[in-house]
């Protein structure tokens, strides 16, 4: 197991959310290197050959997007996404409120290699200490220098503003997140343009997760050569998997890439309750297809969870035991797209809405055998046929959990109940 | 509206200069004062930013941390997502709703609770969580309702 942390160095230094402590362990120190060392070209070399994929969900390698900004003397954003609210994902929060100096050190080192001169960061509007952290960490950073003009005494200027959502889990798809930082509703934007060529006030625009932000500072320290030293070729590095659900101890976990799935769960999660199997796991957060006990020992890397017919995704990890009942779990998520659909297109309104109420009736022993048609159905019109990725998002777990715990939805609905005793309550009819 | 309004509607005007941005500033921060956004403070707000009401309006229905309604002193959220659910939210939901004597979506007679379901929180290492005035708490078994109820917060 990992021992030495990087992205997570707040469980090992006590305070490091305060400036001087950071400091006092090598904080700011990749930024001084960067500026002096690097040319901002070269810092998006760096990026390339580290094969750092962003953190944020879709897995996009960095150096790529930043290489697609156009040259045309327009002025940069750096717009960082931290909206995190994919249900089982955790890591950005621990990240800005224990160190968030990390990630505005981050910032800083890729605003420059951007060329960026304003950069945001889009802090959920329910991380009220986090947002309280970040807005002092920036000020802090501005009173030694680190942020405004002629930053360390070199050309280099960046502005940086933190700015809060106000509760909307389809803000943290970059286009709804550039629209709501516009002061706007949040709903997606077409795509194309990309933000790259018409973001943030329709200017040149970078949107990173905060994680994957967060690597610039020890990749600056350590080296690509340090990067691309863990994980596979295509998936190198380091990855925070958020681990909740039936284990022993959740919490993040820092873990080489491709670290085995029973790895991650059986040592740094602490394994099952006493008794207990596992009966599917949620690798990458909910809009993933889960994956089944027999293939615990994929490896943690985006090739081989794809491979394995799921997604790495976010890294939120959510793991089920053989006391969860698939229907009520399955009801639970795909519940929360219902809540969070933008309402722009119609398949993803109505049919969130429909797979919830047929999903919540199965589960209190109300459904009809039609019904799993009927669910079945409603995800062939959501499927492929939605404005932004979120009407797909709502069929990763109940296609997968049709798939392979039918028997277990017919069970409910032969039984007038749910075999597992759960108790849920309804949500459709509130 | 309030006189120093002016001034908050000033001063994010200042940080946030483009398209509408200094918007969702300003209504946090007179929210985080008033505890919610009534019609004539959306209309207020409205004028501050040189917006129509309407635009205003559409705006602040969109997001769910902006309340359309008088709250309580305490905003309670329980997360109700899946991993917190798996430890027992929907327990501690039912919890709530009888010791305080009303329904999710509902605020106390006496003014000092509403209660409120919310999605996936992002502390599921926390489950089941909940926020008070979106302060964390957690974990919080169904049977510790009270001791939610009674915490202190800072505001
Ligand atoms: C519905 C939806 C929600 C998303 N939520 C987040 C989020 O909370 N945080 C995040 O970083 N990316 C989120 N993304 C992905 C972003 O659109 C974007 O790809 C990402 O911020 C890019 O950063 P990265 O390249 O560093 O991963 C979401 C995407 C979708 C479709
Ligand atoms: S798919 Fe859903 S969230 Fe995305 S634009 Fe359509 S309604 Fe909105
Ligand atoms: S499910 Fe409750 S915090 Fe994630």
């Amino acid at each position: 197991m990992n021992t030495k942390h990087y992205l997570l160095r707040n469980r090992d230094v006590s305070h490091i959310d305060q400036i001087d402590v950071y400091e006092a362990n090598e904080g700011y120190a990749a930024l001084r290197q960067a500026l002096k060392d690097y040319q901002p070209d070269e810092l998006v070399a760096m990026v390339k050959k580290s094969g750092l994929r962003g953190r944020g969900g879709a897995g996009f390698p960095t150096g790529m997007k930043w290489g697609f900004l156009p040259n045309d003397g327009r002025s940069r954003y750096l717009v960082v996404n931290s909206d995190e609210a994919e249900p089982g994902t955790f890591k950005d929060r621990e990240l800005i409120e224990e160190n968030p100096h990390q990630l505005v050190e981050g910032i800083i080192i890729s605003s420059y290699a951007t060329r960026a001169s304003e950069a945001y960061i889009y802090c959920r509007g329910e991380f009220r200490r986090g947002a309280e952290q970040l807005r002092r960490a920036v000020q802090e950073a501005y009173d030694h220098g680190y942020l405004g003009k002629n930053i360390l005494g070199t050309e280099f200027s960046l502005d940086l503003k933190v700015y809060r959502g106000a509760g909307a889990y389809i803000c943290g798809e970059e286009s709804a997140l550039l629209e709501s930082l516009e002061g706007k509703r949040g709903n997606p934007r077409l795509k194309p343009p990309f933000p790259a060529v018409a973001g943030l006030y329709g200017g040149p625009t970078v949107v990173n997760n905060v994680e994957t932000i967060c690597n610039l500072p020890p990749l600056v320290t350590y080296g690509p050569e340090w990067y691309t030293s863990m994980g596979t070729e295509k998936s190198p590095g380091l990855k925070i998997m958020s681990v909740s659900g039936r284990v022993r101890r959740p919490g993040n976990y820092e873990i080489p890439l491709a670290t085995p799935l029973r790895t991650l769960i059986e040592e740094y999660a602490g394994g099952l309750l006493p008794g207990r199997t596992v009966k599917a796991v949620i690798p990458g957060g909910s809009s993933v297809p889960l994956l089944m006990p027999d293939q615990l020992d994929t490896p943690l890397d985006y090739e081989s969870v794809m491979k394995a017919g799921s997604m790495l995704g976010s890294g939120g990890c959510i793991v089920l035991d053989d006391q969860v009942c698939i229907v009520g779990a399955t009801a639970r998520l795909v519940k929360f797209y219902r809540e969070e659909s933008c309402g722009k297109c119609t398949p993803c309104r109505e049919g969130t809405y429909w797979m919830t109420d047929v999903l919540e009736r199965i589960e209190h022993g109300m459904g009809q055998n039609s019904d799993l048609d009927l669910l079945s159905d409603v995800a062939d019109n959501i499927a492929g046929k939605c404005f932004c990725p979120l009407g797909d998002a709502s069929l990763g777990v109940l296609v997968s959990a049709l798939k392979h715990f039918r028997h277990e939805f017919e069970a409910h609905v032969a039984g007038h109940e749910c075999p597992m005793g759960a108790r849920l309550y309804d949500t459709v009819n509130h | 509206m309030k006189p120093e309004w002016q001034v908050w509607a000033k001063e994010a005007k200042e940080e946030f200069p483009r398209a509408n941005s200094a918007l969702m500033p300003l209504l946090h921060r007179i929210q985080l004062e008033e505890g919610w956004l009534s019609d004539a403070t959306i209309a207020d707000v409205a004028q501050l930013m040189g917006l129509p009401v309407q635009y205003v309006e559409s705006v602040v229905s969109f997001y769910s941390l902006f309340h359309q309604e008088p709250v309580g002193k305490k905003v309670v959220h329980v997360c109700v997502g899946l991993s917190c659910a798996l430890a027992g939210s929907d327990e501690l939901m039912h919890q709530l709703e009888q010791q305080l004597g009303v329904k999710e979506g509902q605020t106390t007679a006496d003014g000092a609770y509403t209660l409120l379901e919310a999605e996936c929180l992002a502390a599921c290492d926390k489950a089941p969580v909940a926020q008070v005035n979106l302060r964390y708490v957690g974990p919080v078994a169904p049977e510790d309702a009270a001791r939610l109820l009674s915490e202190e917060v800072s505001s």
